[in-house]
């Protein structure tokens, strides 16, 4: 059950945009900086595999620059 | 933001997100989660939002907190604060947080055969004064004392003053901004004969160059910091870090310069140099406005108990003083501080370009320092010889690191050689305080006792027997810290600890008394740029807490000082603070009524005719200048300040063969100095859960030391293993190790020295010799 959260950076116009693609996304939690062009996403999935998955359909994304991993959890099933 | 935890995974969805905002605001001082915050709101809820300024750093960011039901649930950043603009740092989202820890003291205990006994308020009272009474009768009233703090309320400070000079009648009252200001007051006194900064920070947004000198503004003052970087986006300003260390600060500024330990004495010498090796003096404010000076050299280090240190100033002239100067040239200090000729000129043609406005920075670095009244005068030489001074955004700026500082033990004076007005070595001032206080003038002894590090060692020797310590934790930060824990262990010392949490020095406490804490009772800050807020009670305090106010209060009464201590308990900080001000009732310092505190979020004194005094000795600015020139440094008899001939002199303990480092410590973003209530915070305890050592890489792969292995620092006082930590968020530079002093589990203070700057007697924790060894 790993749960992770980073840090992504849009490229220059594209907050709106990445922020956009990021809600579409399933298991993702999105919480931008009101004053910065910076935005936090949190990811829940149930397995490493989906993890995995989900790391590289957020790396896809064009408007993103960069994307770093902040801390990553493993937790117990869900309760 | 603080929301109740459901479940654990919940938690840790929390601690993710949290961790990346942790991650986000110390990279990106200012940057603001709005929905993070909303979402922090309990649901459905009655929030009522008050304002207050923060309860940490000296910054004093003005924020609402939110309570409900009897509770602080939430924080935001205050947009109508000037200070913050609606900003707040990771520590101030999570301030209230650290008023519920499990662990909150909410009982008086006794110790009683080596275990503590709850008892009531009005015993652990009882005792504290019966105590009192029964040491001054056996020991002299030079035998009990106060050891306070910048976190102090001006309530708190003031009543303190009150009974311990006034009525009791002895000068033994420090604070621990003796550790981290001293030097910044003794600093002001000796340029300008008055204390605090001349400017504030709105000289922020006329700036064209800052300088940092030592100061890690981006992880410890964050907010100030982001307002830098606005700058810099908008205007293009630059940002220039000068330090021993490259920190946050050093990666995000425009240039970074680093110095060897102790020689910015020697790169503050150059600079002015190449002032007037360039002609860039400003000849006419030199002229009208500055005196030259010399003072004592070899001046010592405070090593040893009962140093005694008198600076004997000598008026010189201009020519002397350039003649002084020949020894620093840039090539000639390049030798000694590591810092190329070529960024000295850089550094000195910012100051020197009469087109460019600039704002010097600095805390910590300077003013924990074994010359740092020096380091803090050779600043000011700079800004005095270009003129750019007491002039939006031409400033010289010391920070303060607690929220008030500047407030209670700089305004209302809790140190010894200090009274509200003045200090104590006068006459006239020590008559005007009697005649507040009603007190007899002969009870406030015209001689200071002790400084901090020589309170604590005459509580070793047994000079001292009786220590009441409120808001602050000497027992994590007093320097060569060994000897002051044995020092106030010993038989026959009655040591009383006013806190909210246990902490290493409520464990050498005979009496520990739990306080209420910030707006779990009324009071008010003084922040940095001379701002005084007030905050309200906003909630009750648990149990018996009580604030550290009404304990003395309480305590002088019952020591018989009723008639002084006349204060209601309803009404008492309103009567406190209004007796204050009497202290004060004068252009060059008068206090805002506290209507007016009330009204705004603080208001700078001196306030004059409803108005606050951004600028000080600037006449456009100042109504207390009346030379009828541009300028008037009135804190000297002759309107004038000082420029200072000071030299390089080296550190008390340079490294050397069987030590060959150097040991710096200071903080960290996620925790407020010694942690005792940022620990208590789960996002930033877990953020930052323990100290580190963090080395060199160079250093560190020569010694096949990894980040996380274990590594033994040795110094002259003793030893202490930490992880190493390298490459990950400071790098010392080589031969240098850092290590934050905020976990109490790993106390690096147990190996530092207790060296201090003879003048200020601040003591000097960036630089001691220490040895490092893989373990
Ligand atoms: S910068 Fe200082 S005053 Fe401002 S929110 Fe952070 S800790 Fe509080």
């Amino acid at each position: 059950m790993p749960i992770k959260s980073y840090l992504a950076h849009p490229h220059q116009g594209k907050k709106d945009e990445l922020i956009l693609a990021i809600s579409a996304l399933k298991h993702c939690e999105v919480v931008p900086a009101q004053n910065r062009d910076i935005i936090v996403i949190v990811t829940e999935t149930d397995t490493r595999e989906e993890e995995d998955n989900l790391k590289l359909k957020l790396e896809a994304i064009s408007s993103l620059k960069l994307l770093a991993m902040v801390s990553g959890f493993n937790t117990p099933q869900k309760n | 933001m603080f929301t109740s935890m459901t479940n654990r995974r919940d938690f840790i969805k929390k601690m993710a997100r949290l961790s990346a905002i942790t991650a986000a605001v110390s990279m990106f001082p200012g940057i603001l989660f709005a929905e993070e915050q909303e979402r922090g709101l309990p649901k459905g809820g009655n929030l009522d939002w008050k304002k207050a300024p923060c309860r940490f750093c000296g910054v004093g960011c003005g924020v609402l907190v939110g309570v409900e039901n009897g509770k602080a649930v939430a924080v935001k950043g205050d947009p109508k604060s000037e200070v913050n603009k609606g900003l707040c740092c990771v520590k101030g989202y999570h301030s209230v947080m650290a008023m519920y820890g499990n662990d909150r003291l909410t009982k008086p205990l006794v110790k009683k055969n080596g275990t503590y006994v709850e008892t009531s308020m009005d015993e652990a009272l009882d005792l504290i004064a019966s105590k009192m009474k029964e040491t001054i009768q056996d020991h002299g009233k030079d035998a009990v004392s106060i050891y306070g703090s910048g976190q102090w309320t001006i309530p708190d400070g003031y009543v303190a003053s009150k009974l311990f000079k006034g009525c009791i009648g002895t000068n033994n009252v420090e604070a621990n901004a003796r550790l981290c200001m001293a030097s910044a007051v003794t600093g002001f006194l000796t340029s300008f004969g008055l204390d605090e900064p001349m400017g504030c920070y709105e000289d922020i947004d006329y700036a064209d160059v800052f300088v940092l000198w030592g100061n890690n503004m981006a992880e410890m003052h964050p907010v100030l910091f982001s307002r830098l970087l606005d700058q810099r986006l908008k205007r293009g300003v630059k940002i220039i870090d000068f330090a021993t260390r490259t920190t946050r600060t050093s990666m995000a500024a425009d240039k970074s310069i680093l110095f060897l330990p102790q020689t910015d004495l020697a790169v503050a010498n150059a600079i002015c140099y190449e002032i007037i090796k360039n002609g860039w003096v400003n000849t006419s404010f030199v002229e009208k406005h500055c005196n030259f000076t010399k003072g004592s050299t070899n001046i010592g280090y405070g090593l040893e108990d009962k140093f005694a240190f008198k600076d004997k100033p000598e008026k010189i002239s201009f020519e002397d003083y350039k003649v002084f100067l020949e020894d620093y040239s840039p090539e000639k200090v390049e030798k000694i501080s590591g810092v190329s000729a070529k960024d000295i000129k850089y550094m000195a043609a910012y100051y020197g370009d009469p087109n460019k406005k600039v704002m010097s920075l600095w805390c910590m670095g300077m003013n924990q320092h074994t010359r740092g009244t020096w380091i803090n005068n050779l600043v000011y030489n700079i800004h005095l010889l270009t003129g750019k001074i007491s002039e939006p955004g031409n400033s010289p700026f010391s920070l303060t690191g607690q929220p008030s500082a500047c407030g209670t033990v700089r305004e209302v004076g809790t140190l010894t050689h200090k009274l509200p007005h003045g200090v104590v070595m006068n006459k006239e001032h020590r008559e005007f305080a009697a005649k507040i206080w009603d007190v007899p003038v002969e009870n406030i002894p015209s001689k200071p006792t002790y400084h901090t590090v020589e309170m604590f060692r005459a509580l070793d020797r047994g000079d001292i027997r009786f220590m009441w310590i409120q808001v602050t934790n000497p027992m994590v930060t007093m320097p060569k810290l060994k000897r002051y824990r044995d020092g106030a262990k010993k038989e026959g010392r009655f040591i009383v600890v006013s806190d909210i949490y246990p902490t290493p020095t409520t464990d050498i406490a005979d009496v520990i008394l739990p306080s209420a804490m910030w707006v779990e009772r009324e009071g008010m800050y003084g922040n940095s740029e001379r701002r005084t807020q007030y905050f309200e009670q906003m909630v009750e305090p648990p149990g018996e807490a009580m604030s550290d106010t009404w304990q003395i209060v309480e305590v002088a009464k019952r020591l018989g000082y009723e008639k002084q201590f006349y204060y209601k308990e309803e009404t008492h900080i309103e009567e406190i603070y209004t007796e204050y001000r009497r202290h004060h009732d004068n252009k060059k310092h008068n206090m805002a009524p506290l209507e007016v505190l009330k009204e705004n979020s603080g208001m700078q004194w001196p306030y004059v005719d409803g108005k606050p005094t951004k600028w000080r000795f600037n006449s456009k600015y100042d109504p207390a200048c009346s030379n009828g020139e541009d300028f008037h440094f009135y804190g000297k008899p002759d309107g004038k300040a000082i420029i200072w001939q000071r030299p390089y002199e080296p550190a008390a303990e340079e490294p050397d063969s069987e030590y060959p480092y150097w040991l710096n410590t200071g903080r960290v973003v996620e925790h407020w100095h010694t942690g005792s209530m940022t620990r208590r915070i789960p996002v930033l305890h877990k953020a930052m859960p323990k100290a580190y050592v963090e080395l060199n890489p160079g250093d560190a792969k020569r010694l096949q030391i990894q980040t996380g292995d274990s590594v033994k620092l040795t110094t002259r006082r003793g030893e202490i293993i930490l992880p190493a930590s390298v490459n990950q968020r400071g790098v010392p530079a080589p031969m240098q190790v850092f290590v934050p002093f905020f976990d109490e589990n790993m106390l690096i203070n147990d190996i530092t020295l207790d060296s201090f700057c003879p003048i200020s007697k601040e003591p000097d924790y960036k630089k001691c010799a220490v040895n490092i060894e893989k373990v």
